[in-house]
C-alpha cells in the first residue's frame, strides 16, 4: 500500500517505451510509472505484450527505444545483473530453474550476488527465509528439475525474494493454486509490498490480483488500453471489450 | 520456527580428503616399484586428466565451448622451453611459469573471443590458435617450423629424469584437482552451476556472466599451460604441428562427454576411460578413429549424462560441493 510519505517518489517510470518482434510490435509507446512502495497490477489478452514488458524493464530484452528509470537513474545500459543489484527481481512466467543444483543452492544463488556483502551465514539465512516464505521446505535438497510445475513457480518466487527486491516484477505467479493456496501467495505479496517493496504484477486472475494492487494497467497490442484505479479500469468498456468479455464480474474477493 | 543448519557434502564425502591424501601417497612412492615405461604412461594420463578437467570447466560449466584451447597447450609447452632452456630457469619453475604465463596471453585474447557467440566462438578460438602457430613458427629462436628440443634435462639420467618428470605431473595434477574442487565450492563454483543450469536466470538472479565467464577462461588457461609444459618435459621436443594440433580439442571433447558434462568426476573417468581406450587402439591406425568415434555416440545413447551420469544416477558426489540443509531439533520451553 502507498503511504503518504511514499507516494511522491517513482520507483519505476518508463516512458514511451518501443519494442517489435521483426514486423510484430509488442510495445508501442508504452508509459507508466510506479511509485514507491506501490502494488501496480498488469492485466492483458494473451499475447499483448505483458511479458516482454517485464523484460524488458529487467533487461532479459533490449528495448528499440524509449527509457526506463528506476528511483531517477536510467536502466537501459545496464544488464540484467546490475538491474538486480540495484534492487529489482522477477519471476518468470515460465519457470526457469537450475534443474541440476538443488532449490536451496538455487535459492542461495539470489541471496550471494547481491551488491550489499553479506557474510557466509547471512546468505544462508536469506536463502532459509526466503524458502521458508514460499513454502518450499519440504523440498531443500531437491533438484529443483524434479519439482511440479506449482513448486517451480513457488521456486521463481523464493529466487526473487531472496535478492531483497525494492520492486519486485511478478509474471503470473498464482496460476494454477488452489483455493487454499491462493490467500497464502496473497499475503505473502502484501506482506512484502507493507515492507515497502514496490511491486509490479502480471496476473489473469483478476479478482486476486485487484485484491493486492493499488493500481491496474491494461494493455493490448503493445498498447496501454487503460491506467488508474482498478476498479475504473475494469469498468472500461474498452478493456470489457478487449479483455474481460461482457460477462465479466470481480467476484471471489479473497 | 523451525531452525535448519546447512553442511556441504555427504558422510561419504568426510573420508574423502583421506583417501585423495592416501592416494596421493601411494602415487608419489610409485617410481620407487613401477618401471620406466609405466611411469611415462601415467604422465600420460595425468595430462589427459588435467585437459579433461579444464576444458569441463570451461565448457561444461561456463559453456564456452572452444575448440581452440591448443592454443595455451602450445604456449605453456614452449613457454617451458624458454624458460628453461633460453632463460636458464630451473625446469621446474619453467613449468609454473609456463603455466602463469598463459594469463598473459588469455586476459587479451579473452576480449577478442568474447565477441563472439556460440559456433562463432568456438571457430574463433580455434583460428586463433591457429594464428598463435603462425606466430610462433616465424619465431627462429624457437626452431621455426620445425621445433625445438629441451635441453634443460640433459644432464640427468634417464631414470632420473623420468621419474622428475612424474613428480611433475603429479603435484600438478595434484593442484589442479584441488584448486578445481576448492574453486567449485567457492562464490565462483556457485556462479559458474547456474550458469551452466540456466544463464539468462543466472543473470537475473545478479550473476555477472560475462565477468565469471572471463575469470574461468583465465584459470584454465593456466591449466592448459602446465598440461603444455608437461607434454615439452616428457617428449623432450616440442613441434609447432603437434603441440597446437586441433586434435587436443577432439581428445578433450571426447573425453568430457563420455565422462560426463559438467561435473568435477565425469571429466576425471573420460579420461581414464579414453587413456585405456587409445592404448589399446592406438596400434590400428584409422580403425582407431572408428572404433573411438562409435563407442562415443554408443556411450552418450546409452548414458546421456555420460559414464559419471550412469554410475552415480546423480545421487553420489565424491567431491563435497554439493549443499545439504537439516532441521535442527527443537526443544521448546527451555
Ligand atoms: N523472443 C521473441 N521473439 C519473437 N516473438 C516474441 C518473442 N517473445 C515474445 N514474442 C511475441 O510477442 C508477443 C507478446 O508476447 P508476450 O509473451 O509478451 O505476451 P504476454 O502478454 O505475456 O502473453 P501471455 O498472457 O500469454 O503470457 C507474442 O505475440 C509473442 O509471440
Ligand atoms: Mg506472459
Amino acid at each position: 500500500m502507498v503511504n503518504e510519505t511514499q507516494s511522491h517518489v517513482s520507483a519505476l517510470t518508463v516512458s514511451d517505451l518501443n519494442k517489435k518482434f521483426g514486423r510484430v510490435i509488442v510495445a508501442e509507446g508504452i508509459s507508466f510509472d510506479v511509485k514507491a512502495g506501490e502494488a501496480f497490477g498488469i492485466v492483458g489478452p494473451n499475447g499483448a505484450g505483458k511479458s516482454t514488458l517485464l523484460n524488458l524493464i529487467n533487461g532479459t530484452e533490449p528495448s528499440d527505444s524509449g527509457e526506463i528509470l528506476f528511483h531517477g537513474e536510467p536502466l537501459n545500459s545496464l544488464d540484467p545483473a546490475e538491474r538486480t543489484h540495484k534492487g529489482i527481481a522477477r519471476t518468470f512466467q515460465i519457470p526457469k530453474p537450475f534443474s541440476e543444483m538443488t532449490v536451496y543452492e538455487n535459492v542461495l544463488v539470489g541471496s550471494t550476488f547481491l551488491k550489499s556483502h553479506h557474510s557466509r551465514h547471512e546468505r544462508s539465512e536469506l536463502a532459509i527465509d526466503a524458502i521458508t516464505r514460499a513454502g518450499l521446505t519440504p523440498f531443500f535438497n531437491t533438484p529443483a528439475g524434479k519439482l511440479r510445475l506449482l513448486d517451480r513457480k513457488r521456486l521463481e518466487l523464493a529466487r526473487s525474494l531472496a535478492c531483497q527486491p525494492k520492486l519486485l516484477l511478478l509474471d503470473e505467479i498464482a496460476g494454477g493454486l488452489t483455493d487454499a493456496e491462493l490467500p497464502v501467495l496473497l499475503e505473502i505479496i502484501r506482506e512484502l509490498n507493507a515492507s515497502g517493496v514496490a511491486i509490479v504484477w502480471i496476473e489473469h486472475i483478476v479478482h486476486a490480483l485487484v485484491s493486492v494492487v493499488d493500481r491496474l494497467m491494461c494493455i493490448a497490442g503493445g498498447k496501454v488500453i487503460a491506467i488508474g484505479d482498478p476498479h475504473t479500469v475494469l469498468e472500461d468498456p474498452k478493456v470489457i471489450e478487449i479483455y474481460l468479455g461482457s460477462d465479466f464480474q470481480v467476484g471471489g474477493a479473497v | 520456527m523451525a531452525t535448519y543448519s546447512v553442511s556441504r557434502g555427504t558422510r561419504l564425502n568426510k573420508f574423502l580428503p583421506v583417501i585423495f591424501s592416501a592416494v596421493v601417497a601411494l602415487l608419489a612412492f610409485l617410481p620407487k616399484f613401477l618401471q620406466i615405461p609405466y611411469q611415462v604412461k601415467f604422465v600420460q594420463a595425468f595430462i589427459l586428466i588435467i585437459l579433461a578437467t579444464m576444458w569441463n570447466l570451461l565448457a561444461g560449466f561456463g559453456g564456452l565451448v572452444s575448440i581452440g584451447q591448443q592454443a595455451f597447450i602450445g604456449i605453456g609447452a614452449y613457454a617451458l622451453v624458454y624458460f628453461a632452456d633460453i632463460q636458464g630457469i630451473n625446469p621446474f619453475l619453467s613449468l609454473i611459469l609456463a603455466g602463469l604465463v598463459c594469463v598473459v596471453f588469455a586476459l587479451p585474447l579473452s576480449f577478442l573471443v568474447f565477441r563472439l557467440s556460440g559456433g562463432y566462438f568456438a571457430i574463433g578460438t580455434w583460428v586463433i590458435a591457429e594464428i598463435i602457430k603462425l606466430f610462433t613458427v616465424q619465431i627462429s629462436q624457437l626452431g621455426g617450423g620445425s621445433g625445438i628440443s629441451l635441453g634443460a634435462f640433459s644432464g640427468m639420467g634417464r631414470e632420473m629424469r623420468i621419474a622428475a618428470v612424474y613428480w611433475s605431473a603429479l603435484v600438478t595434477i595434484f593442484l589442479v584437482l584441488l584448486s578445481t574442487i576448492l574453486l567449485m565450492r567457492s562464490k565462483v563454483g556457485l556462479a559458474l552451476t547456474a550458469i551452466r543450469d540456466d544463464q539468462t536466470a543466472a543473470g537475473v538472479l545478479g550473476v555477472n556472466v560475462q565477468q565469471t565467464r572471463r575469470l574461468i577462461f583465465l584459470l584454465v588457461s593456466i591449466g592448459f599451460g602446465l598440461a603444455g609444459g608437461l607434454i615439452a618435459m616428457s617428449n623432450l621436443r616440442v613441434q609447432p604441428d603437434d603441440i597446437f594440433s586441433v586434435n587436443y580439442s577432439a581428445i578433450m571433447i571426447f573425453m568430457v562427454v563420455i565422462g560426463g558434462l559438467g561435473s568435477i568426476e565425469g571429466p576425471i573417468i573420460g579420461a581414464v576411460a579414453y587413456y585405456f581406450l587409445q592404448d589399446k587402439l592406438k596400434d590400428h591406425g584409422t580403425l582407431y578413429l572408428i572404433i573411438l568415434g562409435v563407442l562415443g555416440i554408443l556411450i552418450v545413447t546409452i548414458a546421456p549424462r555420460g559414464l559419471w551420469g550412469f554410475i552415480s544416477r546423480e545421487k553420489i558426489s565424491l567431491f563435497a560441493t554439493k549443499y545439504r540443509i537439516s532441521e535442527n531439533k527443537q526443544k521448546e520451553g527451555a
